[in-house]
């Protein structure tokens, strides 16, 4: 039985197919940890376009709303983690500080042309999480 | 927020190695601020030096880097040409006391007045300015000039995605300075437009007449670096906070700012600031404490000691592509959307402080017109109060003060109907104007006659409302 789940989510289309299997793996006792990496690449532009800090949390928390709305449907329990870091390493170092049990992630993110450059994140976490890895397409 | 002890010895593995990569990164940009302000390279190095080393004990924010930067060697050109490096000595003094003055009295709380379309604009604008310095270092200089501009670009783009231990920017200074000593190549170097002393910087007194025509010299100057460094440190603060998830007393930062051009300036370095795109490097490479900044600075400070005599032969061109990238870095690539998607005046409060900056070459003056320009907005858009009616009754939208309180009263006075109930649910008694406007309003309708009802008054209104009347509060 997987009891504490760690959904890795950034808003996109795939991160939302990614906790409803989330769910399906999730019993009453399970806890699934929603975590959202706040992208040092992107903190320049994020901070210079929120009016506040307070303003930038409402943001992130807009991006991952479509995600937490599913898992609140379900009635599971469920928090939300905000890191700040590169998203591939951050979640892999998370995941293995917590020593979860499994780490659920959607296949593709947000921007296509840069995975064609840099790689996917989720194949990155997937070699380097000490647990098993969900992949959802 | 964390201990003293936790933001110096938290992290000193991390600390330690960042702050190595930075001083690597700085050393090029120190060269190049110095050769924006016209200034030797040693002016910007020392600066460098001085300001991270003393930041690192009474800055506000551990983890953020701080040296001679890109915007403060903008705003004192002008001076140098004029009057020379004393005066521009003395002008670092005098903006390290107002910085002072500026933390003690708590500029803190004033930066929240600065609206996020003038800090947009001002860093897109200090990105144009960073490029248009660079123009002249190769316009006309010869088809090699560009080769190695060109080569730089490459270098300093695609490589982060193979090495990252070592900035790139320093490896294209490697290669293509060794590159021009085995052909031969004949290119403008560092050493044609200034030297490298190889000896730490000592205390002096700036040589400058000490009177009252110095100081109208070199005030305007002075508030300028102030307001721009503190700007930007600001700034550079809250980019940190949020990456590190934790917080710093920018009042400290603005005290420990002007600390260190205060004695900056008696080391014989120019005015310097929190930079950006460092503290990002700084962050990224895992610095996260004040040994950070730190280490940054003496390393810097050791590299020119031994390497000073090496400084002096890296080509101009190799230069001015890294100032090209660091314009590419410091312009918020994020702006074409947010004049998409943001308010119309917040999009043209943010082109008009880049306007403004580069047609006055001045970053102050396009900060201060721009916040003017967005508070006058802001009291525009706060001061249009929507009244619905409906057979006498005026529903109130919206806040009334000294800006929409004359609006309120023309369209309530005109009311045809001889029973009048204004509603205030949906807004606020501000100030005198406010109150008055309701007095004003309920006189002129029962001067004609009618009966005027006033509900809904919030207990914050009701209580202004009666204190301005003198009524007791008491129901």
């Amino acid at each position: 039985m997987y009891k504490h789940i760690l959904l890795a989510v950034d808003g996109s289309e795939n991160s939302v197919r990614a906790a409803k299997e989330a769910v399906k793996i999730a019993t009453e006792e399970s806890l699934i940890e929603m975590v959202y990496v706040a992208d040092f690449e992107k903190a320049k532009t994020e901070v210079l376009q929120a009016a506040s800090s307070e303003s930038l949390l409402l943001e992130r928390k807009r991006k991952v709303a479509p995600i937490e709305e599913v898992l609140k449907e379900t009635g599971k329990n469920y928090k939300l983690t905000i890191l700040h870091g590169t998203p591939g390493p951050e979640i892999v170092k998370y995941a293995n500080e917590k020593q979860v049990d499994v780490v659920v992630i959607g296949s593709r993110g947000l921007n296509g042309l840069q995975e064609m450059v840099l790689g996917s994140v989720s194949h990155k976490v997937m070699k380097r999480v000490q647990c098993p890895a969900l992949i959802v397409k | 927020m964390q201990s003293l002890k936790q933001q110096w010895f938290g992290n000193v593995r991390g600390d330690i190695l960042s702050g190595i990569v930075v001083a690597l990164a700085l050393i090029p940009e120190a060269i190049a601020f110095s050769i924006i302000a016209g200034v030797d390279p040693m002016v910007g190095l020392y600066a460098s030096f001085s300001i991270a080393v003393i930041i690192a004990f009474v800055g506000g924010r551990s983890g953020m880097i701080s040296a001679a930067t890109g915007a403060m060697a903008l705003v004192i050109v002008d001076l140098v040409v004029d009057h020379g490096l004393q005066y521009l000595l003395a002008a670092t003094i005098l903006t390290g006391i107002i910085q002072v003055l500026f933390g003690v009295f708590g500029i803190a709380k004033l930066m929240r007045f600065i609206p996020n379309a003038v800090m947009i604009g001002f860093v897109n604008a200090l990105a144009i300015l960073i490029f248009m310095a660079q123009v002249s270092h190769f316009l006309g200089e010869g088809y090699m000039t560009y080769v190695f501009i060109a080569v730089t670009l490459c270098i300093v783009c695609i490589l982060p995605r193979f090495i990252k231990a070592v900035p790139a920017p320093l490896i294209a200074i490697i290669v293509l300075t060794a590159i021009t000593f085995m052909f031969n190549i004949d290119l403008k170097t560092i050493g044609d437009l200034g030297s490298i002393t190889q000896s730490l910087p000592h205390f002096f007194i700036p040589d400058i007449p000490f009177n009252f025509d110095t100081l109208v010299i070199i005030f305007p100057y002075a508030l300028a670096l102030a307001l721009v460094g503190l700007m930007e440190s600001l700034m550079t603060a809250q980019i940190v906070d949020d990456m590190t998830d934790t917080k710093s007393n920018k009042n400290t930062e603005a005290r420990g700012q002007g600390i260190a051009n205060i004695i900056n300036g008696f080391f014989g370095g120019m005015a310097g600031c929190a930079m950006i795109g460092q503290s990002m490097i700084n962050v990224k490479s895992g610095g996260r404490g004040r040994l950070s900044t730190l280490v940054a600075g003496v390393f810097l400070m050791f590299l020119i000691l031994v390497l000073g005599n090496v400084v002096v032969d890296i080509p101009m061109p190799v230069l001015v592509g890294i100032m090209i990238m660091v314009s590419i870095g410091t312009f918020d690539w994020g702006s074409f959307k947010y004049l998409v998607k943001a308010p119309k005046s917040d999009a043209f409060v943010m082109l008009a402080t880049v306007a403004v900056v580069v047609y006055t070459d001045n970053l102050a003056i396009g900060v201060v017109l721009g916040v003017i320009l967005s508070s006058l907005f802001f009291v525009a858009s706060i001061s249009k109060v929507r009244i619905h009616q409906n057979n006498g009754t005026f529903i109130i939208e919206g806040p009334l003060f000294f800006a929409s309180a004359q609006n309120f009263v023309r369209t309530i006075e005109e009311a045809k109907e001889s029973n009048v109930t204004i509603d205030l649910s949906s807004s606020h008694l501000w100030d005198e104007s406010a109150v008055g406007a309701v007095l004003k309003v309920v006189m002129k309708l029962e001067e004609q006659g009618k009966t005027v009802k006033v509900i809904g008054m919030n207990p914050a209104s009701e209580k202004l409302y009666k204190q301005l009347l003198n009524v007791s509060s008491a129901h």
